[in-house]
Order: structure tokens, then C-alpha cells, then sequence
């Protein structure tokens, strides 16, 4: 399957990477590429496999729904690029 | 005699236990090397003061009966774990700075166990490499050579690999999501163990594809594995893919006793135009495990060639997944703005800046491939490959096989932009003997059997049964014994 233009820049936006006008082209080939060689898998009778959840068949423990944890916001925001005043900064996103 | 960062685990514990050397002097031997190292460009963070007071400590703990195997023993610690107060950046320019508030839980049970930490270890950029070509501390350079290229270590262990080859510490942690410990292992002549999915915590491992990433050992002998596995595996409640079962001591399941073991060969692995140096050392493997008492058995793994195909849609999915993290919010880089931008603008500058173009790569294969209208057709579809994959190996065990006999690479070493130019399948080609075991949660060990004619090493892989890694290292142990491989790199750095 071939990627186009397009599509290359509309991946690129869901996966809210900035990609420069003049490099989509380049992008949407090496995409085209990477799945031309996953298109392979269609080669494959699937018919009745149920598709893998876990690779070892086991059940994931449970434990008691009680607060194991918390009472750190300094540790929380010591790696923050805007921390203020207890809370992580972001431009404004309400208007 | 020889230096003491030239030790094996297993040897230094001896010396240790001995008295004939103390922690502090093997931890001093490994740091002076480093120091004079730094044209490999394996290790990125340097943590000579904690390493001395570890070392320290292990010197009054051991006599005292309190003692492991790992007290005192000097590692490198790949960039990918998270070490409390100590850089850990995943070879990402997006994690410039960050400096984590708790310790993974493989390092601390190492730590635990008395081990000392010389610093980090340099890796491809969230693990996504087979060169370490990716990372943002530049290259690291493999320290085997043979003419007048630098060579890659492989990856995307590429630094945990090229620092125990050339005896700048006793081993080192890696992590391994299609084969990021074993091909390096095998690109630089050294043993590493990619254990069974859930054998290690992965708490504190910056994730890469959750569904796939396991940690592991890079040692110089199968026994010096042996003795760092078991220090590193077991259950962990912060990690509910951790399995809830004893770990044996791998150490005492290393008989040298493999008589009766079947062996299977897999037929789907003799790929075409398969160098003959690989087919070669592939059958003399074969050849010792027979003389050791094994038996040797064709076998089929017919979904194979679906491998890499499945990987490369499940991994990036993860992965997109997984990176979606690190938008310039909670940690590491953020964009400088312009005027009027906003939140999106946020994201998209800072992960414009902050991932290199195979990460970016991968989160958008991955993006595409979960879209609405392809999830279907990829992402389900690679999971059922996935399942028929694991099922391959599931029938042959189920046949009586109790372990498969495997090259480790298609290749040796190559040179560092070499692949420059390939197109990004051909990187990938790198891991094709070993994402099936990752695929299948399976353990996996590559072990060095030999040099190709220009002088450099080459390994076998070995794949066991789940939770069988004691057995595993026991073949692995009997492979590298026959093998006698004693090659070291020559000093020219």
C-alpha cells in the first residue's frame, strides 16, 4: 500500500508530531516502505486465531483498592519544565 | 595476573570472598579503565562517588555472612533504567536532564545484592536501533576491529555490550524487545540473556513496547549470567506482568549435563543466501551439543517469516503508546513557543525536537496502524500472527523438543553508517533469528562460538522453554565450553 502526501500529514498530526511541509514526501515513502513489507502478513491464514492478549497465560494479581502511595508533589514536579505553585504549567488552553 | 576489571563475576566473587582483593580496589580498576575508554563512548553518565561508596559497603558486608554473589561486583547500568538521582535519559534528547525520584526495581535488587553501579550506559534512543546509531550521545563504537572502520556494538544494548567486551566493567544490565541484548551480545563476542516475558520487573524500565520488553544480563561467561539473573529476576507488585514464582538458583542448575536433551534445528531459520560462515558455525554448534550427549533434531517453525512483519506493527503500536508521555509537560524537554502557540503547538514542537527521526518514525507507523479503519487489518492482524508464532514453538515443545539451536545475527558487526542509505527494513533485517523468541515471551541466550575469517566474533542463539532458563543455561553453558571461545578485542582505544 502507498502512502501519500496527505496521509503522511495527517499521521503526523495524530501523533502530534511537527513535520515540515517540504519533508512529507519523504516521510510518506519511507512509510509506503515499512508497510509494503508488513503487508506480508496478509499472506496469512488468521481465520479462527483470536488475536494475542497476554503472551503468558496468566491471570494478573489483584490487590486491596486502598492508597498505597502519594503525599509527594515535590518529587512529582522535581522533573518539570514549568512547575508552578504545586501544579504543572501549560500555555493557555481555554480561552 | 591478569587486571581485576579483566574478571569474571564468578572469579571476582572468589577473590572477594578470598580477601585477596576488596570491592574498593575492583571498583577502582574498572573506573580507570572508563576513564581511558571514552572513544568507545559507552558510558555517558560516570558515578565514580556512589560507585565508591557501594564498593565500600560491599567491602563490610562481605565476611559478614550477609553477603550474595553480586557483593561488590562493578556493573554499567543501560541509560534505559531509571536510577534514583542519577541521569537516566533512555539515549533521548527528550529526557535531557531528567533525573528520577526512585530507582527501577532491577537496579535496586542488584543493589540489594551488593552490587556497585559505575554509571550508564550509552543505547539506541528508546531502544530503537540495531546499531546504536540512534542515540543522542552520539555512536558507540564496537572495540573489536580489523581494519580501519569503527564497527557498530550492534543494539540497542550497543553500550552494555561495548563495555563488557572491553573490560570496563564486570557486565551490565540491557533490555531486549526484538533482540537488543542478544545481537549486541553476538556483535562483540559476550553472552546475553533475554529471560522468559515476566521473569524480570519491568518497573522503572522506560517502556518501550510493554508487551515485549524484558531485561537481562550481558556477562562474559554463561555462569557470570547464571549468577546476575538471579539477582535481577523475581516478583514484583509494582509490575503486575511480573510472575509470582520462585527463581531458582540458576548457578547450582549448571551440571554440564546435557545427555538426552533434543535439540531442534529449525528449518525456517536457514534463510536464502545466508552467509556461509553463519551455516558453518551453526552446524558445528550443532555438532557439540551432539558430542555433549544431545540430540540433534530437524524441526519447523513455519509461521517464521511472519516474524518481523508482526514485530514491526506490535512494536511501534506499543510504542506510540508508550511515547505518548513525553509532551513537554511532566518531564524532560519542552519547545520554546512562539507567540500565539498553544497546547498542540506545545506537543508537536516538542516532540518534533525531542525525538530523533527513528523514533518519530516508529510513533507514527505506530499512530497509523492503530488509526481508525487499520487497526483491523494491522494491529489485530499482527496479533494473530502473533498467537499462530508463539504456537510454532508451543508444538515443538510439546513434541519433546528442550531447546532450539539458532545463528544469533545474519551477520557480524558492520560499520557504523554503513546502513546510512539502506532503507529502514534492511536495519531490521538485523533482528530476524531473534524477535520470534520475543514474539513467543520466551527466554533466549546468544552465545560467542567463533570468529568469521576476518577476526570477528560471531554467536549462536539458544531458545528454551518458558521459565526454563536454568535449563537454557545449563545447554548455553555446555555450547560455550565446547566452543572455547576465548577472544579478546586488542586494546587501540
Amino acid at each position: 500500500m502507498s502512502i501519500d502526501k496527505e496521509t503522511a500529514r495527517r499521521v503526523a498530526k495524530l501523533a502530534r508530531i511537527k513535520v515540515e511541509d517540504d519533508a512529507l514526501d519523504a516521510l510518506a515513502q519511507e512509510f509506503s516502505a515499512i508497510l509494503g513489507f508488513i503487508e506480508q502478513l496478509n499472506e496469512v491464514d488468521v481465520e479462527g486465531i483470536e488475536p494475542m492478549t497476554s503472551v503468558t497465560p496468566m491471570r494478573l494479581k489483584r490487590r486491596e483498592d486502598v492508597v498505597t502511595d502519594g503525599n509527594q508533589a515535590d518529587k512529582v514536579l522535581a522533573n518539570a519544565p514549568d512547575a508552578r505553585e504545586g501544579f504543572f504549567a501549560v500555555p493557555k488552553v481555554v480561552e | 595476573m591478569s587486571k581485576l576489571n579483566e574478571l569474571t563475576i564468578a572469579g571476582a566473587r572468589d577473590k572477594l570472598a578470598a580477601k585477596e582483593i576488596t570491592a574498593v580496589e575492583l571498583t577502582q580498576a574498572c573506573l580507570s579503565e572508563i576513564e581511558s575508554a571514552g572513544k568507545l563512548n559507552a558510558f555517558v553518565h560516570h558515578t565514580p562517588e556512589l560507585a565508591l561508596e557501594q564498593a565500600r559497603a560491599a567491602d563490610a558486608r562481605i565476611g559478614s555472612g550477609e553477603e550474595s554473589s553480586m557483593t561488590g561486583i562493578p556493573l554499567g547500568i543501560k541509560d534505559l533504567f531509571c536510577t534514583k538521582g542519577v541521569l537516566s535519559q533512555a539515549g533521548s534528547a527528550i529526557l535531557k536532564g531528567f533525573l528520577p525520584q526512585y530507582e527501577s526495581t532491577v537496579s535496586q535488587k542488584l543493589f540489594d545484592a551488593g552490587a556497585v553501579m559505575l554509571g550508564k550506559l550509552n543505547m539506541d534512543e528508546f531502544a530503537m536501533g540495531s546499531s546504536n546509531e540512534t542515540s543522542t550521545y552520539g555512536n558507540v563504537i564496537n572495540p573489536w576491529k580489523v581494519d580501519d572502520r569503527d564497527l557498530t556494538p550492534g543494539g540497542s544494548s550497543g553500550g552494555s555490550a561495548s563495555a563488557v567486551a572491553a573490560d570496563l566493567c564486570l557486565a551490565a544490565t540491557g533490555t531486549d524487545t526484538g533482540g537488543s541484548i542478544r545481537q549486541p551480545a553476538a556483535f562483540v563476542g559476550i553472552t546475553g540473556l533475554k529471560p522468559t516475558y515476566g521473569r524480570c520487573s519491568r518497573w522503572g524500565v522506560v517502556a518501550f513496547a510493554s508487551s515485549l520488553d524484558q531485561a537481562g544480563p550481558m556477562t562474559k561467561t554463561v555462569r557470570d549470567a547464571a549468577i546476575m539473573f538471579e539477582a535481577m529476576a523475581g516478583h514484583d507488585a509494582k509490575d503486575s506482568t511480573s510472575a509470582d514464582m520462585a527463581v531458582p538458583n540458576f548457578e547450582a542448575m549448571l551440571t554440564g549435563d546435557v545427555r538426552g536433551k533434543k535439540i531442534g534445528i529449525p528449518k525456517e531459520y536457514r534463510m536464502d543466501g545466508m552467509a556461509p560462515e553463519i551455516e558453518k558455525l551453526w552446524s558445528e554448534g550443532a555438532e557439540m551439543l551432539k558430542a555433549a550427549g544431545a540430540k540433534i533434531i530437524d524441526i519447523t517453525l513455519p509461521h517464521t517469516k511472519y516474524a518481523l512483519p508482526a514485530y514491526y506493527v506490535i512494536a511501534p503500536a506499543e510504542a506510540s503508546s508508550n511515547l505518548a508521555r513525553y509532551d513537554g509537560v511532566r518531564f524532560g524537554h519542552r519547545a520554546k513557543l512562539a507567540e500565539g502557540d498553544g497546547i498542540t503547538e506545545m506537543y508537536e514542537k516538542t516532540r518534533a525536537e525531542g525525538f530523533g527521526p527513528e523514533v518519530q518514525r516508529r510513533v507514527m507507523v505506530g499512530t497509523y496502524v492503530l488509526s481508525a479503519g487499520f487497526y483491523d487489518a494491522y494491529y489485530n492482524r499482527a496479533r494473530r500472527v502473533r498467537a499462530l508464532i508463539k504456537k510454532d514453538f508451543e508444538d515443538v515443545f510439546a513434541d519433546g523438543i528442550d531447546a532450539i539451536l539458532t545463528p544469533a545475527t545474519p551477520s557480524v558487526a558492520f560499520g557504523l553508517g554503513e546502513m546510512a542509505d539502506a532503507d529502514p527494513v534492511q536495519m531490521y533485517l538485523n533482528d530476524v533469528f531473534t524477535v520470534t523468541v520475543n514474539l513467543a515471551g520466551l527466554p533466549g541466550i546468544a552465545v560467542p562460538t567463533g570468529l568469521d575469517q576476518s577476526g570477528l566474533p560471531l554467536g549462536l542463539q539458544l531458545i528454551g522453554k518458558p521459565w526454563e532458563e536454568g535449563e537454557l543455561l545449563n545447554t548455553a553453558q555446555v555450547l560455550e565450553e565446547a566452543a572455547g571461545f576465548v577472544s579478546k578485542p586488542q586494546k587501540w582505544w
